[in-house]
């Protein structure tokens, strides 16, 4: 038996639709909404020079959640025989949270019905040739230097289907695929322990993760160089900020704070947020939207079935908009943006980011180094963190600048920046925008890794703390 | 355990589950199915108010075959079509992974008060009640605050069937408590949190309500540190929170058996300062990560890591045992989607001499870290660890002074581990799982805007 099998389908078109707007009919509630999804999966692991894991997965599940005077019930399952009870359930929930006025931003019900659009589609790959590709990385990563102790490789594809039904009289059906691939390479010396990593994903393309060897190779080779790099020296430094970096900075450092969620409820905090009040130079503009076809947060509708766009959140350093769900846009007197996003059925949709973004710049690449005599240039990263205020980045590659000149290489960079006064701190804004290679994910309230994209020219940022000994 | 392990599960869900074993016992070398029952039922508050109330019902099942030495793994939440997941399960494995251990047979299990009536009937209204009392006494502190809570608990059964006859599972109760504090003065923004869980309903609201209360009141007065190398105290939460991800690594079997663990080699070794000791205790009654077995069958017993300072034990699970030659330690953990890895059930620090008021009355100058932020995004392999300081405060001649902001702490959990100044004489449960002392290390690296 082939393991790339054919889609599982659970029911097909108007059988779904019918049983779906069934179930919503004739319960008391504010509003109503049904979801459903089936995800098939496919996974490889690699850990040392053994193939681990492969694995499938066949999943169904779904939820419910109701609105009753403001206070929501929610109710995710597996079994998908009595909607009925699962709304039901999920209404007297909301009864119990109903303390106020149910507000949803008003919209245009939707039918529709999007397929996958895909380059190359995973599922149609054997899974012997995708362990054949993962074996000479595997290979190639072992080769790339005396000094690799192990290596992990992560190979994933996933393929969800997702229904849609509201009280409103929306009715959506989506695919989505998703493919990533992660490469790490521990090197060692003594007791000395480094470790470098690749990771890519694609929501249309399995060709991502071909013709990679090069690349590949490359994690071994950072893993040993980060052997010799000493570790970096605490204090406040000029940084110069490479484009995949300074993509999870703007996503750090101003992407989660224009999430609307964070705000609505907190007078305060939306007096600091106030459209029209400027956070950085006249040079910096920031996108958010999963309207930017092609890439890894892009989708045609959120999960409220809000259609997607793309929202300027800053416009010349002046805070211009915000990303919503329907609740904070009524709730915030603003428009909808389609950001309401559920990693699964298991969970609510709350305010996420899709593709995340800085505009291009005008400076060449090598201008920004000039005249810097003792700052860190910053490359690629390992993740970033926010608590809204004050927030984390960190760098996987460095090398100090002495002079305006890249100088010796150093370990252990980890940034932190303050909203109020980082993205004041951007000094220049380069002319070479890039797109992350989009492997990783965004978490919030527990629901990780949701999948993003994120994007940025080279960016020039003064007094940047850097933890250190 | 009860006569029927298995008794809890749903009829059709256990038929299914056998329905599995049969089919791919017939077709394989080796077979096992993992299932999950389980309900969570949080509710949710935010901005002073409740939110929402959530059930999630979860059930699904992972079947393990060897075929010819080699694993497969197919897990599923669709449970109308078994022969399905076999065929999935055997097709892959035709690829899988060589392996060389045999799954455990039937076995005494020792028994565990995991279920416990309080818990498992904690109705939403109920939490409501506890949810609107903790806020309530929080804005009395201080009406300027903006409160989150969260409450909330979950049903959990594991069933797992072999091919060799193990039919076994259990059933655990678990209770939960959060309460978040934010505080806006000007550009000022400052979140407080705390939690507690636990396998019964003993939760103590109160504290979690005084906690917060007195870490706000801390924070009043923003001040800057130098940038400097300083004595710095982890609080129990940051402890669990920052450091415990590298020496989970560092002593878990596979990594160890790779080379890839700074510990390895290490065993017998004087590792880290002999005031310290670390035990894995998937028996202790308090501990929410506590079980009979692990998530392969093999019974659950203490394993101690680390004894006055020297290496004693690395965690395995079945696979990673076989390679390394040494016996299962009772350690395969899993979600439904994977195959089991090693992994930790309750980790438990021996406690020290020092009350905490001591500690901070003998800091000429240092940090007390309470929560940090990013600092899992680095080596942490290699124990290294540059985290935000999300809350801190500065202390000068043992007084309190401020909180600190914009600043970095940075270190090696080892090298802090083997210099340690003080250990709190109180071990506190954090998180549910870990049970873990303040510890005062003698010198970290901290970074900020204040001069060097």
């Amino acid at each position: 038996m082939e393991s790339a099998s054919e889609p599982v389908a659970l029911e097909e078109g108007e059988e779904m639709r019918n049983r779906l707007e069934d179930a919503l009919k004739g319960h008391q509630a504010d509003y109503l909404e049904l979801r459903v999804e089936e995800v098939e999966s496919t996974t490889l692991r690699y850990r040392g020079r053994e193939l681990e894991e492969v694995g499938r997965t066949l999943s169904r599940g779904g939820c419910v959640r109701a609105l009753v005077h403001g206070g929501w019930g929610f109710v995710s399952f597996n079994s998908l025989e009595d909607l009925r009870t699962f709304l039901a359930l999920a209404i007297e929930e909301a009864r119990l949270a109903a303390e106020g006025e149910s507000r949803l931003q008003e919209v245009e019900p939707v039918v529709d019905v999007v397929r996958a659009d895909l380059v190359k589609d995973p599922r149609a790959v054997p899974l012997e040739q995708k362990k054949a590709l993962l074996d000479e990385y595997n290979e190639a990563l072992w080769a790339s230097s005396p000094k690799i102790q192990t290596t992990v490789i992560r190979y994933h594809d996933v393929f969800r289907r997702k229904w849609l039904a509201t009280s409103e009289g929306t009715y959506i059906e989506q695919e989505r695929a998703d493919v990533t691939a992660s490469f790490v390479a521990v090197a060692r010396e003594g007791n000395d322990v480094q470790q470098a990593t690749l990771s890519l994903g694609s929501a249309e393309d399995y060709g991502i993760v071909e013709n990679l060897h090069e690349q590949v190779a490359d994690v071994g080779r950072q893993a040993e160089a980060l052997l010799t790099a000493r570790p970096v020296k605490g204090g406040t430094y000029t940084v110069v900020v490479d484009p995949i970096l300074a993509g999870v900075f703007v996503h750090e450092a101003f992407g989660h704070l224009s999430e609307a969620d964070h705000v609505y409820e907190n007078p305060r905090l939306q007096e600091l947020m106030v459209l029209g009040k400027r956070f950085g130079p006249p040079e910096l503009h920031i996108y958010d939207g999963a309207a930017v076809p092609h890439r890894r947060g892009s989708y045609k509708y959120d999960d409220e079935g809000v259609p997607a766009q793309v929202t300027p959140l800053v416009e010349g350093g002046v805070l211009v908009g915000r990303l919503h769900s329907r609740e904070t846009a009524a709730k915030m007197g603003e428009r909808v943006t389609g950001n309401a996003r559920a990693l699964s059925y298991r969970y609510r949709p709350l305010v996420r980011m899709t593709n995340t973004y800085i505009a291009n710049g005008t400076v060449p690449k090598e201008d920004l180094f000039a005249d810097i005599r003792e700052g860190i240039y910053v490359i690629r990263s390992l993740g970033g963190q926010t608590d809204v205020e004050m927030f984390t980045f960190a760098a996987a590659q460095a090398f100090m600048i002495r002079n305006g000149r890249l100088a010796e290489q150093v370990r252990g960079v980890n940034l932190s920046g303050n909203l109020f006064e980082t993205l004041m701190n951007i000094e220049a804004i380069g002319n070479d925008f890039q797109w992350g290679p989009e492997g990783g994910g965004c978490g919030k309230g527990g629901q990780s890794p949701l999948p993003v994209g994120t994007g940025s020219p080279h960016l020039r940022i003064r007094n940047v703390v850097v933890g250190g000994e | 355990m009860a006569t029927d392990d298995l008794g809890f599960l749903d009829r059709d869900f256990r038929a299914y589950l056998e329905q599995v074993l049969d089919l791919a016992s017939r077709r394989a070398d080796q077979a096992e199915v993992f299932g999950v029952q389980s309900i969570h039922t949080p509710v949710t508050f935010e901005a002073n108010r409740l939110k929402l109330v959530e059930t999630k019902e979860t059930r699904g099942a992972s079947l393990r075959v060897i075929v010819g030495g080699k694993v497969g793994l197919a897990s599923a939440t669709r449970l109308d079509a078994p022969q399905d997941l076999v065929e999935e399960a055997l097709a892959v494995a035709r690829l899988g992974g060589p392996v060389a251990y045999e799954l455990p047979g039937a076995a005494a299990f020792p028994s565990l008060p995991l279920y416990h009536e309080d818990a498992a009937s904690w109705e939403p209204a109920a939490m409501v009640e506890a949810g609107r009392g903790m806020i309530a006494a929080l804005l009395e502190e201080n009406g300027e605050l903006l409160c989150d809570a969260h409450l909330g608990k979950s049903v959990e059964g594991i069933a797992l069937l072999n091919s060799r006859g193990l039919a076994a599972g259990y059933q655990k109760t678990s209770v939960g408590a959060s309460l978040g504090a934010n505080w806006i003065r000007g550009t000022d923004i400052l979140n407080v949190w705390e939690e507690e869980a636990s396998l019964r309903l003993d939760l103590d609201f109160g504290n979690l309500v005084r906690t917060v209360a007195e870490k706000v009141r801390l924070a009043e007065r923003t001040v800057v540190p130098p940038t400097a190398q300083m004595p710095v105290i982890f609080t129990p939460k940051a402890v669990a929170s920052t450091l415990l991800e590298s020496l989970e690594m560092a002593f878990n079997g596979k990594l160890v058996w790779e080379g890839a663990s700074p510990l390895a080699g290490r065993l017998g070794e004087q590792a880290f300062d002999p005031r310290l000791s670390l035990v894995d205790d998937p028996l202790a009654e308090e501990g929410v990560g506590s079980s009979p077995m692990d998530d392969e069958g093999v019974p659950a017993r203490p394993l101690t890591l680390v004894e006055r300072g020297v290496v004693r034990a690395f965690y395995y699970d079945l696979h990673t045992a076989a390679l390394a030659g040494v016996p299962p330690t009772g350690h395969g953990r899993r979600g439904l989607g994977a195959l089991p890895a090693p992994g930790l059930s309750n980790l438990v620090f021996s406690a020290g001499e020092t009350p905490f008021a001591e500690m901070v009355r003998n800091l000429k100058q240092g940090l007390v870290v309470d929560q940090t932020m990013g600092a899992w995004a680095g080596n942490t392999l290699a124990g290294e660890f540059s985290g935000n300081v999300h809350l801190g405060y500065l202390v000068e001649n043992g007084e309190w002074v401020g909180r600190v902001k914009d600043t970095m702490v940075a270190g090696n959990v080892f090298q802090a581990l083997a210099d340690i100044l003080y250990i709190g004489d109180q071990a506190e449960w954090v998180q549910g799982s870990v049970r873990v002392p303040p510890f005062c290390f003698r010198s970290l690296g901290v970074a900020s805007k204040g001069r060097a």
